[in-house]
C-alpha cells in the first residue's frame, strides 16, 4: 500500500467514525464535537483530490462558522437554562423507510455508475482560476449569492434589534 | 525542504513526520524565551527586577518552571467531561501549530509552500476556537464556560478585521502564498508593503496611508485573537478566576500556555510577512541569503512579540461592549475604506 492509500483510509475512518458518533451518541455535546472530526476528515479527502481551495473553505465555513454556531446554541441552552440535552429515537418506522430509500438510491447509483479512473493529474493552482471564473463566466450566480447573503445579514440584524426595543 | 528530506530518506511516512515536526524545533525554544521575556519585561515595567537567582539574572527560571510543571499533579475535576477535558488542550495547540506550516521562516524554508498560505492559516485557527469551547464546556464550571464563550465571541469578531486587513496586502501582491508575498517585498525597507510596496513613486504615496492603517489594524486584531491584554476578557482574573483554563493544571495547563505563545509568534509572523517584508533584509542585498533571512524573520517576529508583552503590561483591559464596538464599528469600516481605495489605486 502506498502512502496515498494509507492516508485515504485513515481519513475515511476518521470521517465515518466521527459520523457514527454524531448519529449514535446520546450526549448532544459529544455529537456536536464529533462533527469537528467529520468535517476535518472530509477536508482531508478534498486535499487528497487536489482540491485545496475547497478543502480550506470547508474548514473555514463548516468548522469556523457552522460548527461554532451549533456549539453556541447547544451550550447556551443546556448549561444556562438547565435543560437536559439528550438525543433519543422517535418515529422509528418513518425514519427506517426514509433512510432505506435514501441508502438504496445511493447504493444503486454507486453500482450503476461506470467509474472512470485516470492517473492523478499534477497539482494545479486553483485559487487564481476560481477567482477569475467567479468574476467572468460565473458573475451572475456569484452576485446573486452575495445579495442573498446580504439579505440574510440584514434580516439577522433586524431580528436581533427588534427584541431589544420591545 | 521536502525535496531534501525526500532525497535523504526516500518516499516514506517518516519524511512527512519529520517535515511536520520541524517548526516544533522553533516553537519550543521560542516558548522558553517568551516566558522569560514576559517575566522580565513585566517586571522592569513595574520597576521590579523579577527572578535573579536562577542563573545569570534569572535566565534559567523558565527551565525550572517547566520542570516544576512536568512534576505537578495532573488533576481532572470529578464532574468534568473527562474525555473532552483531556482532548481540548491538544486541539488548541494544534490550531496554532498548524498555522506554522505556512509561515515563511526564511527564503529557503517554508513548511508547506501551498498557494493558499494565509487563507489556510485563517482556516486552521478555527480549530483552536473549537478547542477553547471544548475546554470551557468540559470543565463543567461556570467561569470556564463564560471565559470560553467570551473568547470565542471575541476571536470570531476579530477574524473579520484581521481577514480584511490581510486582504489589503494580498490585493497589492496578488498572491496568498506568504513566500511569494515576502519575495515581492525584496530590495530594502522602502519596498515593504507598509510603505506602499515596490510600486512607482506616485502609486506608492497614494497607497501609503491605507497600507499603514491596515497594518496597525492587523496587529491590533492579532492581539485580540490571541486573547491578550487589552483584549484579555476571556481570562479577566478579576471577574472569571482564570477563564477557560481555570480547571487545568500540570502539563495540560502548560500546553495552553505553549499554545498562547505559539499563537503570539504566529500572529507576529503574519504581520511581518505581509507588511514588513517577511524574511527580506531592510538593507536591500546587504545581509541577505537563507541564513540571514531566517535571522530577519525571527528578529522582526520577536520584536512584535515584545510589543505584545509591552502593550499587555501598559494598557488596562477593555469592557466587553468596548471590545465589540472597536471591532465592528471602528476597525471594520476603516478597512472597507482601505480595501476600496487600494483596489481603486491598483486599477488606475
Amino acid at each position: 500500500m502506498d502512502l496515498f492509500t494509507i492516508v485515504f483510509y485513515f481519513l475515511a475512518i476518521i470521517t465515518l467514525g466521527a459520523g457514527a458518533v454524531v448519529v449514535f451518541s446520546r450526549n448532544i455535546i459529544h455529537a456536536a464535537f464529533a462533527l469537528l472530526f467529520a468535517f476535518f476528515g472530509v477536508a482531508g479527502l478534498y486535499v487528497l483530490l487536489m482540491a485545496d481551495f475547497i478543502a480550506i473553505t470547508q474548514l473555514m465555513i463548516y468548522v469556523g462558522g457552522i460548527l461554532v454556531l451549533v456549539l453556541f446554541g447547544v451550550m447556551l441552552t443546556s448549561q444556562v437554562l438547565d435543560v437536559q440535552m439528550k438525543s433519543g429515537t422517535i418515529q422509528t418506522f418513518p425514519a427506517v423507510l426514509v433512510v432505506s430509500a435514501l441508502a438504496g438510491t445511493l447504493v444503486g447509483i454507486f453500482w450503476s455508475t461506470p467509474w472512470k479512473t485516470t492517473a492523478a493529474a499534477p497539482m494545479e493552482v486553483t485559487a487564481a482560476k476560481i477567482g477569475e471564473m467567479l468574476l467572468t463566466s460565473y458573475l451572475l450566480p456569484f452576485e446573486i449569492a452575495s445579495v442573498v447573503l446580504l439579505a440574510a445579514l440584514i434580516g439577522a440584524a433586524l431580528i436581533a434589534r427588534r427584541e431589544k426595543n420591545a | 525542504m521536502y525535496e531534501l528530506l525526500h532525497d535523504l530518506l526516500g518516499d516514506s511516512l517518516l519524511v512527512y513526520v519529520i517535515g511536520a515536526a520541524l517548526p516544533l524545533l522553533f516553537v519550543l525554544p521560542f516558548a522558553v524565551v517568551a516566558v522569560l521575556l514576559e517575566m522580565k519585561v513585566s517586571a522592569h515595567m513595574q520597576d521590579r527586577v523579577a527572578y535573579m537567582y536562577t542563573g545569570w539574572h534569572g535566565v534559567l527560571q523558565p527551565v525550572a518552571d517547566i520542570l516544576k510543571l512536568l512534576q505537578k499533579e495532573d488533576t481532572v475535576p470529578a464532574a468534568a467531561d473527562k474525555f473532552l477535558f483531556r482532548l481540548a488542550p491538544f486541539l488548541v495547540f494544534m490550531g496554532g501549530y498548524a498555522g506554522f506550516a505556512a509561515l515563511p521562516f526564511s527564503s529557503a524554508y517554508i513548511g508547506s509552500n501551498i498557494d493558499l498560505g494565509v487563507f489556510y492559516i485563517l482556516a486552521v485557527s478555527s480549530l483552536a476556537v473549537i478547542g477553547l469551547m471544548m475546554s470551557g464546556w468540559a470543565s463543567n464550571n461556570k467561569w470556564s464556560l463564560f471565559g470560553a464563550m467570551r473568547s470565542v465571541a471575541q476571536i470570531i469578531s476579530y477574524e473579520i478585521p484581521s481577514a480584511l486587513s490581510i486582504l489589503v496586502a494580498v490585493m497589492i501582491v496578488g498572491s496568498l502564498n506568504l513566500q511569494e508575498v515576502s519575495k515581492f517585498q525584496e530590495g530594502g525597507i522602502q519596498n515593504w508593503i507598509v510603505f506602499g510596496g515596490p510600486m512607482p513613486l506616485l502609486q506608492k504615496l497614494l497607497l501609503l496611508p491605507f497600507t499603514i492603517t491596515a497594518f496597525f489594524i492587523l496587529f491590533l486584531a492579532g492581539i485580540a485573537e490571541v486573547n491578550r491584554t487589552p483584549f484579555d476578557l476571556p481570562e479577566a482574573e478579576s471577574e472569571l478566576v482564570q477563564g477557560y483554563n481555570t480547571e487545568y493544571s500540570g502539563m495540560k495547563f502548560a500546553i495552553f500556555y505553549l499554545a498562547e505563545f505559539a499563537n503570539m509568534f504566529l500572529v507576529s509572523g503574519i504581520v511581518v510577512s505581509l507588511y514588513l517584508g517577511g524574511w527580506t533584509s531592510p538593507f536591500g542585498d546587504v545581509m541577505s541569503g537563507p541564513i540571514w533571512s531566517f535571522f530577519w524573520f525571527v528578529a522582526k517576529g520577536m520584536f512584535f512579540v515584545f510589543l505584545q508583552v509591552w502593550i499587555r503590561w501598559t494598557l488596562p483591559r477593555l469592557r466587553v461592549d468596548q471590545l465589540m464596538y472597536t471591532s465592528w464599528k471602528v476597525l471594520t469600516p476603516f478597512l472597507f475604506v482601505c480595501i476600496f481605495a487600494v483596489g481603486l489605486i491598483l486599477v488606475l
